[in-house]
């Protein structure tokens, strides 16, 4: 059982008053991973994967999304006090990539900048912080930042998956937001169902530990314990949006929480761009608000393995209908594709020993 | 002293711009405060994405040290639409797709390592093909 005291509501309303979309062009099908590994017999868990090209990486591609999220918030890139990264694939073992990033969007010097890990979920762990920060009246805006260029060990069942791209939020006062986070909800326990140790280049997992008490049960959690403290029910959200490994399991996550397909499919983008990780819910989040009406509720919930989920409740409001065309939508990027082959795959991602 | 060169000329080759540009921006929008600060199209106007258009270009076989991972790559004289010319790599483009005349905006991506696998990275401006008409 959970109560409003469980709830992060922070005393100053917040929201998101600027949001941009990362993928990158590339596109690897499912199909070409089955073809190398398994003779073409696998079963395919999305259609296909975006790939980064080979001067891409987690900093470059969360300057666009920070440059589309500035070009709809309308702000000054010195008025955000905070540049915050949530990644766990940051180009650098040790040096930020936020700095890297607030210097090009022109953030630097006065303003906070880190990097975030937690699986999957760091970006919107970075999200519920900037909402402490902006709400606590201590910054007016704070950037977040989800974003990932993941990776799979070849012919482990993650590659198949493991994608790239992302989102940036730019957290404000509500009353400049596009929309208004109304509470936040996190659930955590320590479970081990993936993990990269340090100097190890792919990461490892549970297989089906994965699933029941890893995804399921957090997001579930999350996302049920949030719609009770808030007295909200599935009908009341137009929009839900669950972390996306694969195409099943955030359908079947919606669906134990109580909501319908229709609710599901315009934030579902892993068919089509794989699982990006950091950036997985967020971009979901972001291709919604591309197509969302005033008034409109969304429910959001993350997931990062180790494990933990954020639960977000957030409201559309009339800035939307003036702001959100000024920068790329994310159905711009997901249309923006070039297919590749797995050989293609393999030398962009520096699979190829060299020497 | 290539990290102290990288690291002079980050302002120009992250986002392409010049030193005046960098000082008129700090000059007009001064330092932070805690107060409500007005939008940034109420102070200077909020710099637009860099555009332009492919004047000349090139493609790189030979690519030289540090950028071979690349090649081939192509390479373009980018007249931006504020006049001026500008030589940079292009990306996001397969070469035989680059023409003269085509409509490309700025991006920063990586331009390679200071040394290969433990080098400082480098970042800066590329053009790619406009990725909204």
């Amino acid at each position: 059982m959970v109560d409003q005291n469980d709830l992060l509501i922070p005393e100053r309303a917040v929201g998101i008053v600027g949001y941009g979309a990362y993928v990158p062009r590339f596109r690897l099908p499912a199909s070409e991973v089955s073809r190398v590994w398994t003779g073409g017999n696998a079963g395919l868990p999305i259609k296909e994967k975006s790939v980064p090209g080979p001067d891409e990486d987690v900093a470059t591609m969360s300057v666009e999304a920070a440059r589309n999220a500035l070009s709809r918030a309308g702000i000054a890139p010195t008025d955000i006090r905070a540049v915050w990264v949530g990644s766990e694939s940051h180009p650098y073992a040790v040096k930020p990539t936020s700095t890297i990033v607030a210097e090009a969007i022109g953030a630097v010097p006065n303003t906070q900048a880190a990097d975030w890990e937690f699986a999957c979920k760091a970006g919107t762990e970075a999200i519920v912080a900037a909402m402490g920060l902006v709400g606590s009246g201590m910054a007016d805006y704070a950037l977040a930042i989800g974003m990932d260029t993941a990776q799979g060990r070849p012919g482990d069942a993650l590659e198949y998956t493991a994608g790239a791209g992302g989102a940036a939020y730019i957290i404000g006062p509500a009353e400049e937001a596009m929309a208004v986070i109304e509470a936040s909800y996190s659930f955590v326990t320590d479970t081990p169902d993936f993990w990269r140790r340090a100097y190890q280049k792919y990461p490892e997992h549970g297989n089906r530990f994965t699933g029941e008490p890893a995804y399921f049960k957090h997001i579930h959690q999350a996302g049920s314990a949030l719609m009770e403290a808030t007295n909200t029910t599935p009908e009341d959200y137009k929009f839900v949006v669950v972390h996306q490994p694969n195409t099943k399991f955030p359908q079947r996550a919606a669906a134990k929480l109580g909501f319908q397909p229709e609710q599901v499919k315009t934030g579902l983008l892993v068919p089509e761009i794989g699982n990006t990780y950091s950036g997985a819910a967020i971009i979901g989040l972001s291709a919604i608000l591309d197509e969302a009406e005033p008034g409109d509720r969304i429910l959001l919930v993350s997931f990062g393995s180790g494990a933990g989920s954020d639960a977000m409740a957030l409201r559309v409001t009339e800035n939307i209908l003036t702001r959100r065309d000024k920068a790329p939508k994310t159905q711009d990027y997901v249309s923006r594709r070039t297919e590749i082959d797995y050989a293609t795959y393999a030398r962009y991602r520096g699979k190829l020993v060299m020497k | 002293m290539d990290i102290a060169r990288h690291w002079r000329l980050k302002k120009h080759r992250y986002a392409l711009q010049t030193e005046n540009q960098a000082e008129a921006v700090l000059a007009v929008v001064g330092p932070s405060s805690n107060g409500h600060k007005p939008h940034l199209e109420e102070q200077v106007a909020q710099p637009e994405t860099i555009t332009g258009e492919i004047y000349s270009f090139a493609t790189v076989f030979e690519a030289p040290e540090g950028y071979q991972e690349f090649a081939p790559y192509p390479v373009a004289m980018v007249r931006l639409d504020d006049g001026s010319l500008i030589t940079a790599q292009l990306t996001d483009v397969d070469l035989d797709d680059v023409e003269i005349g085509m409509p490309v905006e700025m991006v920063t991506r990586k331009l390679r390592s200071t040394v290969e696998d433990r080098g400082m990275l480098v970042y800066g401006y590329k053009f790619r093909p406009m990725l909204r008409q």
